[in-house]
């Protein structure tokens, strides 16, 4: 098997997965809240053309990466008017924005497509080695010597993981999930918790998009997420709603991503529709032992895709 | 019986709900260090009042005074801010989360969350208090008593002085009760207001210093307790004088209808949950069934009822033994459950459909074809006159009628089945006086038409004044069958709690 575990591959894996990573950590922290948003593929299709669109204009790497979060936030913003304040149904709101976005995507790439970010630009997501962890043998250079976005996958994930475990909010934010009544008894604000963590959490979906089209790919293709928003959605499950386990499955699930091209390199006779079959495959999978290992830590949040009325009894 | 002066104060308090007054110029005053007990049927307006003294309802007009100043709510946390706290009949607990995590929820000091500190100061709260909770379980382990445990504990944590219980006890066993009454007790001692909302005599006569009575969205009266007696109570509660007795119809026939042999079962833990059960039941018999809440009461019901695996043991129904026959063979034979769990609703009828629907989910696999309507309407109007349906119409869902009237529908339903034995399980929890009493006639009048009937109940006066003889579970096992026209509450108390009783009466 030398050639696929390699050193480089795996590399490759962290570098596919992050994109996975935003989308998943975002999604992990929006049905924490207790709200089911499946229009994740849309809001990072959303972020990855409005990111696309000004970095091609302005050529600001910064600019592209808050116009990519903002373009998934606003996206998020629909679903929690919708869902939140309307008490409209959570999955077929989720599915209409993911259409949505893939529409929008479709419309505003129209005139990018085939376009080639320029090099100056790209040049600001070179790789950076970090300075001792990256000299570690074989984990330095497979963790440690990336671009910076990928250091800021770490990041929100582990911040995201000490704010949901650690803090005041996070307590609360677990409770409006489980138990938006109890939340309420306990003088928690409700409504406010669900919009914030929405729009957090659409905003890292745009991130994850962005990274797509700035970094991964840098040239503008139509449908550049190809259903990787439908698998942060399964990597939700696979994670149990824990963002120090979304880094895990984000890093094994971008392996499988990109297992087919070096399969290929070693001469191993597998059809390339099989390989491209593997992650989905994999998410069922995933889904059949984790719905057959009933646990309670494990559980989904209590309150997910229930609206909250304060009167109802 | 007042130690302190009036502390809060509510004044001509209205509230309507559309075109319903749930309370009409209400008015209530409750002092320091007192046990305030609010007295009323269902419907009265006790909860009512109360989500307004907590935030959770703004009146449409009146005044609510605390400490001799003028408050305005408009949210709950208004209300625990201003020092009032509120137990609800739902408990409104994370499961996820342990105890500690609970009470930290939704404070807002400090950013980090520094369990440790706030351990202790919850520590100190629990031995001023005299409250007993494990901090570090999680709520999902833990039984009622220790939820309220803790819903107590919470609300004194955010420094309330005035607690509001609401129906407390309807869900608690006889000693988890006394457990609750001593707290009571200790935060009265403390200088706290303490409301508590009933309508069980018994515990109101034992508890309060003064009592309120609710009628119909109005105050009848305030009283103090040392001058006043339930009689007197009752009639003003209801509104007329009552008879609180319970008739016990004698039994007529020896033919046994149900014979259970030596039945066990397991749950999915593989814990043995029916540890060997030996009992009879007669044609027109009552046999009552006591136990601590959780002692295979509710296996024991779906076993009857074909719905629990049995491990072992014979089900004899008319000589015909059931184990292994389908739920729907059960009822073809004439074995019907009702079973009324802790939150009331959720199981045998479906929420959002109305009374006819309702009925029809027993009744669809009798037709071929498409449904038919006219039948199950004409029963559910049936249903209605004879056990006094309080509903604005039989296709209302039925989500939207009172507990009571939940309760009545779903056992219309099982005895429009004509039964042969009734299996009914707590069918009066919290239902008001009126309501328990029509529901002990209706049980005595399957009774007298020869109804093999179980009953099982928490409450030791009904089973003791209602069954023919009472059979106590602890912890799976039959501790012991006695004559109902003996037993005494003591004797019962103990076998619940494991004692054996000696003496088999048959």
């Amino acid at each position: 098997m030398d050639g696929v575990l390699t050193v480089a591959f795996l590399k490759a894996a962290i570098i596919a997965g992050t994109p996975l990573l935003f989308a998943t950590v975002g999604e992990i922290i929006t049905e924490k809240v207790g709200n089911l948003n499946l229009g994740v593929e849309g809001m990072m299709l959303m972020g990855a053309v409005i990111g696309f669109q000004v970095a091609h204009v302005t050529s600001n790497p910064l600019l592209a990466l808050i116009a990519a979060a903002l373009a998934g936030a606003i996206g998020a913003l629909i679903f929690a008017f919708l869902t939140v304040s309307l008490r409209a149904n959570q999955v077929v709101t989720g599915l209409a924005l993911t259409i949505f976005g893939t529409g929008f995507s479709s419309f505003m790439g129209k005139g990018l497509v085939g376009i080639k970010l320029s090099d100056e630009f790209s040049a600001s997501f070179t790789s950076i080695k970090i300075p001792g962890l990256g000299d570690i043998p074989v984990i330095g250079e497979i963790l440690f010597n990336h671009d910076i976005l990928v250091y800021l996958g770490y990041l929100t994930a582990i911040l995201i993981g000490l704010y949901m475990y650690n803090t005041r909010k996070g307590l609360n934010l677990r409770a409006v999930g489980e138990n938006p009544a109890a939340a309420d008894a306990a003088s928690v604000r409700i409504t406010a918790y669900k919009y914030g963590h929405i729009l957090l959490g659409g905003a890292l979906c745009g991130l994850g998009g962005a990274y797509l089209s700035l970094v991964q790919v840098p040239v503008w293709q139509e449908n550049i997420t190809a259903g990787r928003g439908w698998i942060a959605v399964a990597l939700v499950i696979f994670a149990a709603w824990n963002p120090y386990k979304a880094l895990i499955g984000s890093y094994f699930f971008g392996g499988l991503d990109i297992i087919g091209f070096r399969l290929q390199g070693t001469g191993i006779q597998i059809s390339q529709y099989f390989v491209d079959m593997l992650p989905y495959l994999m998410t069922i999978f995933v889904l059949v032992i984790v719905s057959l290992k009933k646990d309670r830590k494990n559980a989904p949040p209590k309150a997910l895709s229930e609206p909250y009325f304060r009167e109802e009894r | 019986m007042q130690n302190g002066s009036v502390y809060v104060s509510m004044r001509d308090i209205t509230k309507t709900f559309g075109n319903v007054v749930a309370t009409d110029k209400m008015n209530l005053d409750v002092a320091e260090g007192e046990i305030h007990a609010l007295l009323g049927e269902n419907g009265a307006g006790k909860s009512t009042l109360m989500n307004m003294l907590s935030g959770i309802y703004i009146p449409d007009s009146g005044h609510i005074f605390i400490g001799g100043k003028e408050v305005k709510f408009s949210s709950p946390r208004d209300a625990i801010n201003a020092g009032v706290g509120m137990i609800h009949q739902h408990f409104k607990l994370v499961d996820v989360l342990t105890a500690l995590e609970n009470i930290l929820l939704g404070k807002r000091k400090g950013f980090l969350l520094n369990k440790k500190q706030h351990y202790h100061e919850v520590r100190k709260i629990m031995e001023q208090f005299h409250l007993e909770v494990d901090l570090k379980k999680y709520i999902y382990d833990m039984s009622v008593g220790e939820k309220q445990n803790l819903e107590i504990l919470k609300t004194l944590y955010r420094g309330a002085r005035i607690l509001i219980l609401d129906e407390p006890t309807a869900v608690l066993t006889p000693q988890e009760t006394v457990v609750l009454f001593k707290i009571m007790r200790r935060m009265k001692e403390q200088g706290c207001s303490v409301i508590f909302i009933s309508h069980k005599m018994n515990e109101v006569m034992e508890i309060a210093d003064r009592i309120t009575v609710l009628r119909k969205g109005k105050t009848i009266a305030t009283l103090n307790k040392a001058e006043t007696n339930p009689e007197e109570l009752t009639e003003l509660m209801v509104g007329r004088p009552i008879d609180l007795s319970i008739n016990r119809i004698e039994r007529v026939t020896d033919k046994r209808v149900l014979k259970v042999r030596d039945l066990r079962a397991v749950n999915e833990e593989g814990v043995e949950v029916l540890k060997g059960l030996n009992f009879d039941i007669c044609a027109g018999e009552i046999l009552g069934v006591a136990g601590i809440a959780g002692s295979g009461q509710k296996e024991l019901c779906e076993a009857l009822a074909g719905l629990y695996p049995v491990k072992e043991g014979e089900i004899l129904f008319k000589g015909e033994n059931l184990v292994g026959k389908t739920p729907k063979e059960f009822i073809t034979r004439g074995i019907s459950m009702s079973f009324i769990p802790e939150d009331r609703l959720g199981m045998g009828l479906v929420a959002s459909m109305d009374m006819v629907d309702n009925i029809l989910l027993k009744q669809y696999h009798h037709t071929k074809g498409f449904l038919k309507k006219k039948p199950a309407a004409a029963k559910a109007e049936e249903i209605i006159k004879k056990l006094d349906v309080q509903t604005p119409g039989i296709h209302h869902p039925i989500k939207n009628l009172s507990g009571g009237n939940i309760q009545k529908v779903l056992l219309g339903r099982e005895l429009d089945s004509h039964p042969e034995l009734l299996i009914t399980a707590y069918p009066v929890r919290g239902l008001d006086i009126n309501t328990c009493l029509r529901i002990y006639d209706i049980l005595n009048e399957e009774k007298k038409k020869g109804v093999a009937i179980l009953y099982i109940a928490e409450d030791l006066d009904s089973l003791l004044g209602l069954s023919d003889r009472i059979m106590v579970i602890s912890n799976g096992e039959i501790t012991g069958i006695v004559d109902a026209r003996k037993a005494t509450k003591e004797q019962l108390g103990a076998m619940m709690l494991g004692k054996k009783e000696e003496e088999y009466a048959v």
